[in-house]
C-alpha cells in the first residue's frame, strides 16, 4: 500500500463516532451525573456563606452543562453528516468573518457575566470583615493532627513558642511566662456555636496543611510562619469531620480531625468544663 | 548566487518569482504574499534568545529578594570592597569587546584578535576577582546561611559567576575563531554573538549589584 | 544535499563543497566548511606529525583535486543514530525515550489506582514486583506518595513536553518551514543528551534510601525542603530537583533553537502567515517555555540551596519538624508557589497548544477542508500563550494569598477560555461541509476535540475562586486537567503519531489496530476520568493514601473500584499501541511520499526525509498549507511549493515538485 485509501464513503464510520459521542458522552455523562446526584455529591451545607458558594456551583454546572450537551451534539452531528460520502468534494470554506467574531464575543459576555456573579459571592465570603461578636479560635496543624485554641476568660490569647512544643504535656507550645497563655484552653477537638460566626486563626507548626470541612465549604491552607484568618458561620448543629488537603507528609491521609457544632448553651458548659492547658493536674 | 548545504536562505532573497502561465483557474490563497524570513545571522538571534531567558532567571531570583527584603528582620550586609575592582574588570572587559567589534567592523583582523583576547583575559580576571571577594566574606564571617542578605549575594554572584564564565568561552572561541579567520567579517560571524552576550552579562552584574546594595 | 547550481567553484569549475579535497599553495586537505559569502573556505590538513588542523584559506587560491562524494555524510552508526546532528533522528530520540517513559508513568498510574480502589488489600504479585514499596503485601504510604508524585512528575515534564516539544517539534519544524536542519544542530543533540541523564537521576531516585520524592510534582516547601518532614524527602527529593534542573536546561537548548529556526530558517515564500497551526503551536510553546522555565529553575536552584546549605529562602522561622525546632529564619513558602506555577500554568499550555496544532493540521488534512478561521486561530494560539503567564495564582486561591488578588486572577482566568472556546467553534467550523476520512489520525483528532471541551468546561468552576475553595485540591482537580491538559495532549499526540508515522519511518501503522485503540482508549478516558468529578464532588483529597479514614468518604468505595477497573483497561489498551508501534516500525505497509495527500512542506520529500531533508533544491512556498477541495484544482490539494497560477497542464502530486 503505498497511499491511504480514499474513503468514498464512511458514512457508516461516521453514524459510529456520532453514536459513541451522544451515547458515551452526552447520554453517559448526563445520566451519571444525575445518578451521581444521590450519592455522590457535595455534602449537605452547614454554613452560612455556603449557600451562596453552592447557587454558584449550580449555575455554573447548569452554564457548562449547556455548553458541554451543545458543543457535543454539534461535533456528533458534524461527524456524521461529514463523513465522506460519494464523490464530491469538500466545501471551500475557510472564513467567516461575523461568524467568528459571534462566537468570540458570546462567550466573552458569558464570562464577564460569570466574573461578575462569582466576584460579588467572593466579596461576600472572602472580604467582608467578620461580626464583633464572632468567637475566635487558634486552629493549628501539625504532623498529622489539628489542634485548637480558645483564649480563656482573659480573651486573649498567650504567646506560642515552638521550642516548647512537648508532645504529652504542652502540645501547643504555650509560653508560660505569658500571663495572657495561662489560661489558654487547648483541645483536640474545634468546638463551634451554631448561628455565631467564628473566626479561625489558622497555623502551622511545620510543613504546609489545609483546612478542610467538606460542610462547611471551607478550606483554607495553613502555612507555617503565617496565621490566616477565616471566618464563617456554622448553621447547623453535629458533629463534621476535619480533612487535611494539603499534602502534608505520609500521614496526609489520616490527618483527620472533629468539628462540634453545639448550641450556644452546650458550647458555653463544654468551655466550662475545660481547664486550661498549662494548669497543673488536678 | 546559491550556496550549498545550509545557507541557501542567505542565497534567496526576496518573493518567489511568479511563474509565467495564463492558468489563473484556481488561486485563491488566503495568506498574503510569502516575505523572505527574517535576515541576519541565527546566532545573534539566539543570543539574544538566551539573554532573554537569562534575564528571566535573574529576574526570579530579585523577585524573591525583594519580597525577602520586605521582612523585619532583613538586614542588609557591607560592600565587599574586591567588588570594585572587579566591577572595574567587568566594564573594561566590555569596553575592549566593544572596541574589538569596531576593529573587526572596520575590517582590522588584528585589532579583533587583539580585543577579543584582552576582554577574555579581563573576563579571567573577573572570574579571578570574584573568588576572591568571596573568599574575603567568608574570612569575615559571612557564610551562605548566615543573613539573607549573604543568601542571595551567594546565589546571584554564583550564578552570575557562572554565566559570566560560559561567556569567557564564548569570547575565548571567537578569539579562536579570529585567530583563524583569513578575513574580518568571517570572524565577525562568531565574535557579535559572543560580544552582545558578553554585554548582557556585564548588564547583568551592574543589576546584581544594584539589586543587592542599592536598593 | 547540495545544491545543484551555483556554488563557489574553482578554476576548473570544480565544485568547492564541503568533502572535497582540495590544495591551495602548500596546504592539502578536506574541506570542513565554505563561506561563500566572504570567498573562504576552512579545510582540514593532515600533516605527518602535527595531526589534523583547520586552516582557512581563500577560495580564489584553491584548486580541487578530488570533488565532493554525492552524500558525504556516511557517518559512523554512533555518529548517525547516537550522536546525531540530524533533528529528524533527535526527534525520533525524543519519541522514543517519551513513549518508553510513558510506559513508566503508566505503570505508576496503576499502582495508584491499585491502592485507591481497594486499599488495605494485600497485593501478593505487585509486593513482589516492587518489594521496596510493600509491606506484608500492603503498599505502604511513603511508596505511594513517591508513585503519585513520580507519576505526575514523570507525565508533564517527562513523556508530555518531551514527546511534543522534543518530538514533534524536532521532527516537524525543519521538514514544515522547509530547512535542512535546525539552526543549532550540535545545542540540539546536546538537549536530548542532557534528557537522559536528567532521566538516570529521576529514575535513580526510586532506589535511594527514603525512596522517590514523594511532595506532589508541585514540590512544596517546607515539605520539600526539610529531610525530617517525610521519608521522600531526603535524597530522593534533592535527585529530584537535580533531575528537573538538568531536564530544563535541555528544554532551554531546544525551544532557543525551535525559535530561532522558524524566524530565520524559513523557506523562500514561507511567511509568518502562511506557517502550518503546528509550526504556530510549536513556535508559541517554545517562547513559554523560554520565559517560563528559567523561573523553575531558579525556584529549584533556591530550594536545594534550602536543602544542601542551610538558607532560608523558603522555610520561615520556628519550624518545629519530628520533634525539634530547625534552624531556618525567614522564609516564605508562599514564595515558592509563586514561582512553581509562574512556570507551571505555562507549563500546561506547553502540552496543549502543540497539540491544538497539531489537531487543526490533521483536522484539514483528513477532514480534506481548509483549516476554518486560520487568522482567528493563530491569534487564539498568541492570546492563550500571552494570558498564560497572568494566570498563574489560580491554582494558589486557597494558599493564603490576599483574597483581593484572587479577583484579579478569577478574571484573567476566565478571560483565556475566550480563545480557547474560539478554537473550539473554528474546530467544529472546520468539520462542517468536510468530506471526513476517518482514519486513525483523524479519530484521535476529534476525540481531542471533545475532551477539551469537557476538561475545559470544569476549569470555569476551579477559576472561580468561592467554587474553587471547595474543589481546590480534590479528586475534580484530578479529573479536570486529567481531561483537558494529560489526555486532551495525549490525544493530540497519538493523532500526530499515527499521521506522521509514514514520514518518520516510511511505514503506516496498522490502521484497524490503531481504530480498536482509539475506541478503546476514548471510552476508557471518559470512564476513568469522568468519575472523578464525582469523587471531587464529594471532597476526596487528592493524595491520599486511602479514603477509609474518613467518614464523608466511605460511600465513595464502589466509585473508586470503577474507575480503578476502568483504569486497568485503559492501561492494557495502551499495549495495543505500543505492540501496533514497534509491529509497524519493521512490518507496517511501505508509505509513499504523499500518502494522506497534503500539502504541507514534510509530503514533499520521501519518506522518511533524506539526510537535509529535500533531496535537492529547497521547496519554495507559494500559498498557505490548506488549500483542500479549492474548487477549479485538479486534485483535492494543493500543495504548498504549488504556485498560485499554474500552467494549465500542472496538478495532483507531481505538480508538488520545486518549481523555482
Amino acid at each position: 500500500m503505498a497511499n491511504a485509501p480514499q474513503h468514498s464513503d464512511a458514512r457508516g464510520t461516521g453514524l459510529a463516532v456520532a453514536l459513541l459521542i451522544v451515547g458515551l458522552v452526552v447520554v453517559g455523562g448526563v445520566g451519571a451525573t444525575l445518578y451521581a446526584t444521590g450519592r455522590w455529591w457535595l455534602p449537605p451545607v452547614a454554613s452560612a456563606h455556603g449557600v451562596a458558594i453552592d447557587r454558584l456551583f449550580y449555575s455554573t454546572l447548569v452554564i457548562t452543562g449547556v455548553v458541554f450537551i451543545g458543543v457535543h451534539v454539534l461535533l456528533a452531528l458534524f461527524v456524521w453528516r461529514f463523513a465522506a460520502r460519494g464523490a464530491g468534494r469538500a466545501v471551500y470554506f475557510h472564513d467567516h468573518r461575523r461568524l467568528e467574531l459571534t462566537y468570540t464575543i458570546i462567550p466573552a459576555i458569558a464570562l464577564a457575566i460569570m466574573v461578575a456573579m462569582s466576584g460579588i459571592v467572593w466579596a461576600r465570603v472572602r472580604l467582608g470583615a467578620p461580626p464583633a461578636d464572632a468567637l475566635v479560635v487558634d486552629v493549628r496543624g501539625e504532623q498529622f493532627a489539628w489542634l485548637a485554641r480558645y483564649p480563656g476568660p482573659d480573651g486573649r490569647f498567650g504567646r506560642v513558642d515552638p521550642r516548647r512544643i512537648d508532645a504529652r504535656t504542652n502540645p501547643m507550645g504555650l509560653d508560660p511566662e505569658d500571663p495572657a497563655a495561662r489560661d489558654d484552653v487547648v483541645s483536640r477537638t474545634l468546638h463551634l456555636v451554631v448561628g455565631r460566626p467564628v473566626r479561625v486563626q489558622l497555623r502551622s507548626t511545620g510543613v504546609l496543611h489545609s483546612f478542610f470541612v467538606p460542610e462547611f465549604r471551607v478550606k483554607q491552607d495553613t502555612v507555617p510562619g503565617m496565621t490566616i484568618e477565616i471566618w464563617f458561620t456554622p448553621t447547623r448543629e453535629g458533629q463534621f469531620e476535619i480533612a487535611c488537603a494539603e499534602l502534608c507528609g505520609i500521614g496526609h491521609y489520616a490527618m483527620r480531625g472533629q468539628v462540634v457544632v453545639q448550641s450556644p448553651e452546650a458550647f458555653a458548659a463544654w468551655l466550662a468544663q475545660q481547664r486550661p492547658a498549662l494548669a497543673p493536674a488536678p | 548566487m546559491a550556496a550549498p548545504a545550509l545557507r541557501e536562505r542567505h542565497a534567496a532573497p526576496g518573493p518567489p518569482p511568479a511563474p509565467p502561465g495564463d492558468g489563473g483557474r484556481w488561486e485563491p490563497s488566503p495568506s498574503p504574499a510569502g516575505r523572505a524570513p527574517a535576515r541576519g545571522s541565527a546566532a545573534v538571534t539566539g543570543v539574544w534568545l538566551l539573554a532573554g531567558a537569562v534575564a528571566i532567571l535573574f529576574v526570579a531570583f530579585t523577585s524573591t529578594l525583594l519580597v525577602r527584603r520586605a521582612e523585619a528582620d532583613w538586614r542588609a550586609g557591607p560592600f565587599p570592597p574586591a567588588f570594585w575592582a572587579t566591577t572595574g574588570v567587568l566594564l573594561a572587559s566590555s569596553a575592549a569587546v566593544e572596541r574589538a567589534r569596531a576593529r573587526g567592523r572596520a575590517g582590522d583582523l588584528d585589532g579583533l584578535r587583539r580585543g577579543l583576547w584582552v576582554a577574555t583575559a579581563l573576563g579571567g580576571a573577573f572570574l579571578g576577582g570574584q573568588v576572591v571577594a568571596w573568599g574575603g566574606l567568608l574570612a569575615a564571617g559571612v557564610g551562605l546561611a548566615t543573613s539573607a542578605h549573604a543568601s542571595f549575594l551567594y546565589l546571584l554572584t554564583g550564578a552570575h559567576a557562572l554565566h559570566v564564565a560560559g561567556g569567557v568561552g564564548a569570547l575565548a572561541y571567537a578569539g579562536w575563531r579570529a585567530h583563524r579567520a583569513l578575513v574580518a567579517p568571517s570572524a565577525m560571524e562568531a565574535a557579535t554573538p559572543a560580544a552582545i552576550y558578553w554585554h548582557v552579562v556585564d548588564g547583568l552584574w551592574l543589576y546584581v549589584l544594584a539589586v543587592l546594595f542599592i536598593l | 544535499m547540495e545544491g545543484t547550481e551555483g556554488g563557489l567553484r574553482d578554476a576548473q569549475g570544480r565544485r568547492i563543497a564541503p568533502g572535497a579535497k582540495v590544495r591551495s599553495g602548500e596546504l592539502e586537505g578536506t574541506v570542513a566548511r565554505v563561506e561563500p559569502a566572504y570567498g573562504v573556505l576552512t579545510i582540514i590538513t593532515e600533516a605527518a606529525r602535527a595531526g589534523k588542523t583547520e586552516r582557512m584559506v581563500r577560495a580564489s587560491t584553491v584548486e580541487v583535486l578530488e570533488e565532493a562524494p554525492q552524500r558525504p555524510h556516511h557517518e559512523p552508526f554512533i555518529r548517525r543514530y547516537i550522536f546525531s546532528l540530524d533533528h529528524k533522528v533527535i526527534g525520533i530520540q525524543y519519541l522514543f525515550t517519551s513513549l518508553f517513559m510513558a510506559l513508566v508513568g503508566g505503570v505508576l498510574a496503576m499502582l495508584i489506582r491499585l491502592q485507591l480502589g481497594w486499599p488495605g488489600v494485600r497485593w501478593g504479585l505487585a509486593a513482589a514486583l516492587f518489594p521496596g514499596g510493600f509491606a506484608g503485601g500492603q503498599m505502604k504510604p511513603d511508596f505511594y506518595l513517591a508513585v503519585v508524585t513520580m507519576h505526575g512528575t514523570i507525565m508533564v515534564f517527562f513523556v508530555l513536553t518531551t514527546v511534543l516539544s522534543g518530538g514533534f517539534g524536532n521532527f516537524l519544524i525543519p521538514l514544515q518551514i522547509g530547512a535542512r536542519d535546525m539552526a543549532f544542530p550540535w545545542m540540539n543533540m546536546m538537549s536530548y543528551w542532557l534528557l537522559v541523564p536528567a532521566i538516570v537521576v529521576l529514575l535513580a531516585s526510586f532506589f535511594v534510601t527514603g525512596g522517590a520524592a514523594g511532595g506532589g510534582w508541585t514540590a512544596y516547601p517546607p515539605l520539600s525542603a526539610i529531610p525530617a518532614a517525610a521519608p521522600g524527602s531526603g535524597l530522593g527529593q534533592t535527585l529530584w530537583l537535580v533531575a528537573l534542573a538538568i531536564l530544563i536546561v535541555a528544554l532551554l537548548f531546544g525551544s532557543l533553537n525551535y525559535i530561532t529556526t522558524i524566524l530565520q530558517l524559513r523557506t523562500r515564500g514561507m511567511s509568518m502567515m502562511r506557517l502550518p497551526l503546528t509550526i504556530w503551536g510549536l513556535f508559541v510553546t517554545a517562547v513559554l517555555m523560554l520565559l517560563s522555565f528559567p523561573v523553575l529553575f531558579a525556584a529549584a536552584i533556591m530550594l536545594l540551596f534550602d536543602r544542601l546549605g542551610g538558607t532560608s529562602f523558603f522555610v520561615p522561622a520556628g519550624v518545629y519538624v519530628g520533634g525539634e525546632v530547625l534552624s531556618h529564619a525567614g522564609g516564605n513558602p508562599l514564595l515558592w508557589q509563586h514561582l512553581f506555577w509562574f512556570l507551571g500554568h505555562p507549563e500546561v499550555y506547553v502540552l496543549i497548544l502543540p497539540a491544538m496544532g497539531m489537531v487543526s493540521d490533521i483536522m484539514a488534512t483528513h477532514g480534506r477542508k481548509p483549516v476554518f478561521g486560520y487568522q482567528f486561530m493563530v491569534g487564539s494560539i498568541v492570546a492563550i500563550g500571552v494570558l498564560s503567564f497572568l494566570v498563574w495564582a489560580h491554582h494558589m486561591y486557597t494558599s493564603g494569598m490576599n483574597p483581593l488578588v484572587a479577583m484579579a486572577f478569577m478574571t484573567t482566568t476566565l478571560a483565556i477560555a475566550v480563545p480557547s472556546a474560539v478554537k473550539t467553534f473554528n474546530w467544529l467550523a472546520t468539520l462542517w461541509g468536510a468530506r471526513i476520512q476517518f482514519t486513525t489520525s483523524m479519530l484521535y483528532a476529534i476525540g481531542f476535540v471533545s475532551l477539551f471541551v469537557t476538561g475545559g468546561l470544569t476549569g470555569v468552576f476551579l477559576a472561580q475562586p468561592p467554587v474553587d475553595i471547595y474543589m481546590h485540591d480534590t479528586f475534580f482537580v484530578v479529573a479536570h486537567f486529567h481531561f483537558v491538559m494529560a489526555s486532551a495532549a495525549l490525544f493530540g499526540v497519538f493523532a500526530g503519531i499515527y499521521h506522521w508515522f509514514p514520514k518518520m519511518f516510511g511505514r503506516f501503522m496498522n490502521e484497524r489496530l490503531g481504530k480498536i485503540h482509539f475506541w478503546l482508549t476514548f471510552i476508557g478516558i471518559y470512564a476513568t476520568f469522568f468519575p472523578m468529578h464525582f469523587a471531587g464532588f464529594s471532597g476526596m483529597m487528592r493524595r491520599i493514601y486511602s479514603t477509609q479514614v474518613y467518614a464523608f468518604l466511605a460511600d465513595l468505595a464502589p466509585l473508586n473500584v470503577f474507575i480503578s477497573v476502568a483504569a486497568f483497561g485503559l492501561g492494557l489498551a495502551q499495549l495495543l499501541f505500543v505492540y501496533n508501534f514497534l509491529y509497524s516500525l519493521r512490518r507496517g505497509p511501505v508509505a509513499d511520499r504523499n500518502p494522506w495527500r497534503a500539502t504541507t512542506l514534510e509530503w514533499e520529500t520521501p519518506s522518511p526525509p533524506p539526510h537535509g531533508n529535500f533531496p535537492d533544491e529547497l521547496p519554495v512556498v507559494h500559498r498557505w498549507a490548506y488549500d483542500y477541495s479549492l474548487p477549479g484544482a485538479p486534485d483535492d490539494f494543493v500543495p504548498q511549493t504549488t504556485p498560485l497560477r499554474p500552467a494549465p497542464v500542472a496538478g495532483g502530486q507531481d505538480a508538488g515538485g520545486p518549481q523555482g
